[in-house]
């Protein structure tokens, strides 16, 4: 058995050939969701800031560590309560219809099996967790999604359908009274409609955090379909 | 290629929203009028969809009323009538019989009493009872027109006004109010009459007043004219 000789120069590593990713309807949803959900935000704080509790007038109020507290100008958006108010039932539209159309998109291609967690899920998520914790040393198999992405992914979609409905009841509390009841009355509706800020918010560091750590081909593959990273496998 | 356009598109309007965020844009000459379009567009949902002419607002007991129920006024000092007794609402516009109503004439006709929560704009809500005569007892008191499809309503709060829908202004809960929480009005919240329903936002509800007048024309408001939702229903 003859050994061959070493090559003096390597061969080109031949590139991963690109995987298409996203449909276009997730992308233009995506980027869509973030521009308009930062309005909602940003002039749910200029409404916010005309009464800035939670409870009936008499207290006793929620905890809150934004009581009677005025976010800085470069975070709202309306300029006055008014402005922010048209602001917020303007965009509401959009997002709204965003929404609906993702929703829609994930429904009719299958898609949503890719995204949904289930029970069947737990284990792998108990393995991957283990894994971020190198307890395990080997990367668990996945489809797209490992399973803690699918619970992220799952969550932050039921937010977004709480944040509707509670903007619902806020809006209409007596032609809804039904909803409104539902979270709990008027004041604890605005109070979960107020959470859904700082959990969007929480979420949207570490989603960014994570793209840029441990995938960032996946920040291009959000905007051209197109996956050329690490874990192509995974598709 | 449409889609890299469309999301530099995109990520174009992120950055003018957060640079107009820097100074509390109101959407300024360009976008202004696009959100007091749908503003008109979400008042239309509001009246034709999510209003019910026959739905009630729920009622509280008594003993839920808020102690302290926020009031204010557009003067720079609280109206108060020189003349109390000869204070008299007029009914006009498109109506058979123009009226010209004493508060014991008023007082006189159909009672409503609710006890009912109050929804300010800025969010805060107080639960407070009311008493007083249905707009629909006054509609056919003076035999409104069928051309009527709004109503106005003026007070001497420094001509603060408010115009209705003609179905909110017909609500059974909808009371021109001379009590609340089983005492007269007060000065405070708009004595001797104001008017008042669970279907609308407090600042629809006008206080002081002095004329009901049905038209065929929408009627602005003092707060609709600079921007708030002209319908105001919850």
């Amino acid at each position: 058995m003859t050994v061959p000789p070493v090559p003096t120069t390597l061969p080109p590593v031949p590139a991963a050939p690109p995987v298409k990713r996203h449909h276009w309807i997730v992308r233009l949803t995506h980027w869509m969701t973030f521009v308009l959900l930062a309005g909602m935000i940003m002039s749910g704080l200029q409404i916010y800031g005309a009464y800035a509790r939670f409870g009936e007038r008499d207290g006793p109020y929620y905890v809150n560590a934004f009581e009677d507290h005025a976010f800085p100008t470069w975070s709202r958006l309306g300029g006055w309560l008014a402005g922010g108010l048209n602001w917020h039932f303007t965009l509401m539209w959009p997002l709204v219809a965003g929404g609906f159309l993702y929703l829609s998109y994930l429904a009719l291609s299958g898609e949503w099996r890719s995204l949904l967690f289930r029970p069947r899920d737990i284990h792998g998520a108990v393995e991957m967790q283990k894994y971020y914790l190198r307890l395990r040393k080997d990367h668990p198999p996945q489809g797209k999604h490992n399973p803690l992405q699918k619970l992220a992914y799952t969550f932050i979609i039921l937010l977004g359908v709480l944040s509707v409905l509670t903007g619902f009841a806020i809006y209409k509390p007596t032609q809804l009274s039904w909803l409104t009841a539902l979270f709990g009355g008027f004041q604890a509706a605005r109070y979960w409609h107020f959470w859904a800020v700082w959990i969007f918010t929480a979420f949207l560091i570490v989603h960014v955090i994570l793209v840029f750590v441990v995938d960032p081909a996946s920040l291009r593959a959000m905007i051209s379909g197109w996956y050329r990273g690490r874990f192509p496998s995974h598709d | 290629m449409i889609d890299r356009r469309a999301f530099l598109r995109l990520a174009a309007g992120a950055g003018s929203a957060s640079l107009a965020a820097a100074c509390g844009w109101d959407g300024g000459n360009a976008v202004r009028p696009l959100l007091l379009d749908v503003s008109r567009l979400n008042d239309w949902v509001g009246e034709k969809i999510l209003f019910s002419k026959t739905r009630l607002a729920p009622q509280y007991d008594i003993a839920e009323r808020t102690a302290r129920l926020p009031a204010y006024f557009i003067s720079p000092t609280m109206p108060v009538l020189q003349n109390p007794s000869a204070w008299r609402l007029q009914v006009s516009g498109l109506v058979r019989r123009p009226l010209s109503l004493s508060i014991d004439e008023l007082q006189a006709m159909p009672r409503t009493t609710y006890t009912v929560k109050h929804h300010c704009v800025e969010g805060w809500s107080a639960i407070a009872t009311w008493h007083g005569v249905p707009m629909s007892a006054i509609a056919e008191r003076c035999g409104m027109l069928p051309q009527a499809r709004y109503v106005r309503f003026d007070s001497f709060d420094s001509g603060y006004m408010n115009g209705w829908d003609l179905a909110s202004a017909m609500h059974p809960q909808t009371i021109l109010a001379y009590g609340m929480n089983d005492n007269p009005l007060p000065e405070s919240h708009g004595a001797p009459l104001r008017l008042y329903s669970p279907t609308k936002l407090g600042y629809k509800m006008t206080k002081y007043l002095v004329s009901v007048t049905f038209t065929a024309e929408r009627p602005g408001g003092y707060w609709e004219d600079q921007g708030y939702p002209w319908f105001g229903g919850v």
